[in-house]
Formats: C-alpha cells, sequence, structure tokens
C-alpha cells in the first residue's frame, strides 16, 4: 500500500506544532497501525531525522498507552478496538491519514503525539481506597455478589483508561472514564464503605482539572474500545446526586 | 439544566394548551379569558415569577457550562470529529440561541404588551389588549407565520434531545425504561411542535 500521512509534530510541550507530511510505500495491509508508524520511524531514523513520538505499551489492547486520533476518531476508523489492534486494511492504497495527539485542556501534549495522561491517575487517586480486613485471606465466597452486579462491575472494570472518551467528547469529558471507575465499585459489597465521598470525591476532581461537561452525545460510548456503557454514566449521576443529598 | 429542562417541557403543555383555544371560532373569547386569567390570578402570577426564573437559569446555566466546554479544549482538531452521534445532541447550544431570539421576539409581541411596554392599538370592550387580534393579525402575515414555523420546528430538535438527555443526567437508565423515555421524548417533540404549527397554520389556510 501507498499511503500519505499527515501527522501532527510538536518538538516539546512548549513549542507550538504542525503537521508534516510524510509518503510512505510498500506497506503491507495486515501490518498493524502501530508497525505502520514503526516503519515510518525506522526510514526517519536512517534518514537521521527525529523519529515521530507516540505512545504504546503492550499492542494487544489490555493497556490503553495507544492514543491516536486518526482521520476525526480516536483509535481510527474501525470500532471497539485500540490503534494498536487497527490493521492497515481497513484503509485504501493512496489515501491520506491525518494523526493527531488527543487534543484536551487536561491531556497537555508532551511531544508529537504523546500527551500527559496523568490527569486521570490524579481522579483514580482521588477515589482513595477500599477498607479490607488484614490477616490470613478470607473465603472468597463469603462475601454474597448477585451475577448481575457482578457482571456490570465486571464491564465498567474493563475499562484500560485510554482517554479516548475525552478524546472523541466534543466538550473533552472525562464523564465516561470516571463513571466507569466509579461503578466498578458501587456496584460491589466491597466498595459500598466509603462509596459515597468516593464519588463526591471523583467528580469534584474531574471538574478542577478542567475536563468539560457531559451533554449527553454518547460520542464516548460509541468511541469506547472496550465499550463501556453511558449506563453507567447515568450510575454515577445517581450515586452522586443521593451522595450529596445525603 | 435536566431539571429546568423538564419543567420547561411540562409548561410549554401548558402554553400549547391556551394557544390552541385560539382554534375556537368565538372571536377570541377563550383565548382572552385565557390570557385574562394568566395575567390576573395570583397563584399565575407567582408561577410566572417561577418561570422566568427557570428560563434565565435554564440560559444561564447553559451559556456558563458551554463555555467551560469550549475552554476545556483550548487546540482544536484539524479533522473534526467523525464519531457517529445523535445528530442533533450536538447542536444544542445553537437551537438554544436560536430559540432565545424567538423567546425575545415573542416577548415583543405578547408580554410586553402586557406590561405596556410595547403600544398595541387592539383592545377589548374591558379595555384590555386583545391579544386574540394580536395574534390574528401576525398570523395572517405569511412572512411572520413561516418564521414562526421554522423556529417552531427548531424548538423540536432541541426538545427531541433534551427529552431523553434529561432522565440519563438525572440517573434514569434502565434497559427496560430506554426505548420508552427516548419514543416518549420523540412524540412529545413532535407532537408539541405540530400543535404550535397548526395555528399560523389555521390562521393563513382555512379561517
Ligand atoms: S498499546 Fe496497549 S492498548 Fe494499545
Amino acid at each position: 500500500m501507498k499511503l500519505i500521512l499527515k501527522i501532527w509534530r510538536q518538538k516539546d510541550a512548549k513549542s507550538s506544532g504542525k503537521f508534516v507530511t510524510y509518503n510512505l510505500d510498500n506497506i503491507s495491509p495486515n501490518c498493524s497501525f502501530l508497525e505502520m508508524l514503526d516503519i515510518l520511524n525506522e526510514q526517519l531514523i536512517s534518514q537521521d531525522k527525529d523519529p515521530v513520538v507516540f505512545d504504546h505499551d503492550c499492542r494487544e489492547g489490555i493497556c490503553g498507552m495507544c492514543s491516536l486520533y486518526i482521520n476525526g476518531r480516536p483509535h481510527g476508523p474501525d470500532d471497539a478496538v485500540t490503534a494498536c489492534q487497527l490493521h492497515m486494511r481497513k484503509f485504501r492504497d493512496g489515501d491520506t491519514i491525518i494523526i493527531e495527539p488527543w487534543r484536551a485542556k487536561p491531556f497537555p501534549v508532551i511531544k508529537d503525539l504523546m500527551v500527559d495522561r496523568t490527569a486521570f491517575d490524579k481522579i483514580i487517586q482521588e477515589g482513595g481506597y477500599i477498607s479490607v480486613n488484614t490477616g490470613g485471606a478470607a473465603e472468597a465466597s463469603s462475601i454474597l455478589v448477585s451475577k448481575k452486579n457482578a457482571e456490570l462491575a465486571m464491564d465498567a472494570a474493563a475499562c484500560i483508561g485510554c482517554g479516548a472518551c475525552v478524546a472523541a467528547c466534543k466538550n473533552a469529558s472525562a464523564m465516561l472514564f470516571v463513571s466507569a471507575k466509579v461503578s466498578q465499585f458501587a456496584l460491589l459489597p466491597q466498595g459500598q464503605l466509603e462509596a459515597k465521598e468516593r464519588v463526591k470525591k471523583m467528580v469534584k476532581k474531574m471538574d478542577e482539572l478542567g475536563f468539560g461537561n457531559c451533554t449527553n452525545t454518547y460520542a464516548c460510548e460509541a468511541e469506547c474500545p472496550k465499550l463501556i456503557s453511558r449506563s453507567n454514566i447515568a450510575r454515577m449521576n445517581r450515586e452522586f446526586f443521593c451522595a450529596k443529598v445525603s | 439544566m435536566s431539571l429546568l429542562g423538564i419543567f420547561l417541557m411540562i409548561f410549554l403543555v401548558v402554553h400549547l394548551g391556551i394557544n390552541l383555544c385560539l382554534l375556537r371560532s368565538d372571536g377570541g373569547a377563550w383565548f382572552n379569558a385565557a390570557a385574562h386569567f394568566m395575567g390576573t390570578n395570583y397563584i399565575v402570577k407567582v408561577f410566572e415569577v417561577i418561570l422566568f426564573g427557570g428560563f434565565i437559569l435554564h440560559i444561564l446555566i447553559g451559556t456558563i457550562l458551554q463555555i467551560q466546554n469550549w475552554m476545556s479544549r483550548p487546540v482544536r482538531y484539524k479533522v473534526t470529529n467523525k464519531t457517529y452521534t445523535p445528530f442533533l445532541s450536538k447542536y444544542m447550544i445553537y437551537t438554544g440561541i436560536i430559540i432565545l431570539i424567538f423567546l425575545l421576539i415573542h416577548f415583543m409581541n405578547f408580554y410586553f404588551i402586557r406590561l405596556g411596554w410595547v403600544s398595541n392599538p387592539n383592545i377589548t370592550a374591558e379595555g384590555e389588549p386583545d391579544f386574540y387580534l394580536i395574534a390574528q393579525e401576525l398570523f395572517v402575515q405569511p412572512a411572520y407565520s413561516l418564521l414562526y414555523i421554522i423556529l417552531i420546528i427548531i424548538l423540536g430538535f432541541h426538545l427531541n434531545h433534551a427529552f431523553q438527555s434529561a432522565w440519563q443526567t438525572l440517573g434514569v437508565n434502565h434497559p427496560q425504561y430506554n426505548g420508552f423515555i427516548r419514543w416518549f421524548g420523540t412524540i412529545y417533540a413532535i407532537l408539541i411542535p405540530l400543535g404550535f404549527i397548526f395555528i399560523p397554520l389555521y390562521f393563513l389556510l382555512i379561517r
């Protein structure tokens, strides 16, 4: 495949960036998107040029590090996959591909396509701990959890914190991420003790960090590689409301 | 935002009820009686203050949230978002602004007359403004009616997203009820505007 890439290049957080065009040839349609970028970087290095910086780690869709906004969609044109699981066969020969970093005030660009997502860690930290008894490990099934809630909590816990929801949202809102993190505990008995404090603190932190407000366009849900449902947002709203009034 | 929105949606039903009195060929007796009641009754007066408060808060909070939302993405994307979302959900602020303009025109034509801020030659026998005649005078002008109809359709767009969005914000999201909420919201967003639109059409075409 022949490709024209327009990639956002930015030297560091302080400099202003610009799009740079690269032509790539001989790309296999079976190549993953990140492998395609690797090939580009090999070429740039051999030409003594600065390679394109982008985040990645597991390359199997479980760590949430890869974060590319490809042709107007976080993680590119495929549904329910991360950029590392996206393959070049989803594009056509001769396509122009525009690659941008996540854009949101709380996600400043570090270099090129890499953004600082510490904001998410701060929200998680704000959620605090859950109380457990120390000592010998208790029999796991001594705490009863309904099958339905166990499933819903697991679905919420599938969030890998990649930030595609923020990147997709026209308001750069982090509601889907925060609601998944709130839900995974709110649904389980182990999370009850600190539930009210947790939701209040996490929402407060989210607002403080400068994420936008949810206007229910559901772009987050549509782009989430882990298919986190917007029903989590409604659950968080309920939890938040109850915590506020009680 | 959501509670205020639901409150305003209930008000719209009352407003439509009164407007439909215009359709009676009684020379405006019902409509003017309703207008008189709304203008003089003390309970309505209290409600009116709450209603204005509701409108102002809805507009104010909506604007503040929107400005925050714009500020959350200081550097825009080159390729604007291609994610599939319900079409009207992204344009609430714009449909909202258009509705606000409509509201101002509406106030010029009706509410300010009652306050005596705008002069008005149409007076009933009791010396009150004859809102039936005022409405009739406006609606027989095709240009005014057309503008009115377009603005009401935009209101319908706003309502269609607003209804289900309000419930989601309030935390009402359950597979058992989501379908109903969506369905009810769409029916509401079609029927209410249709009711309002029928009135100028009646004055223009039928009478
Ligand atoms: S690199 Fe780990 S999810 Fe993409």
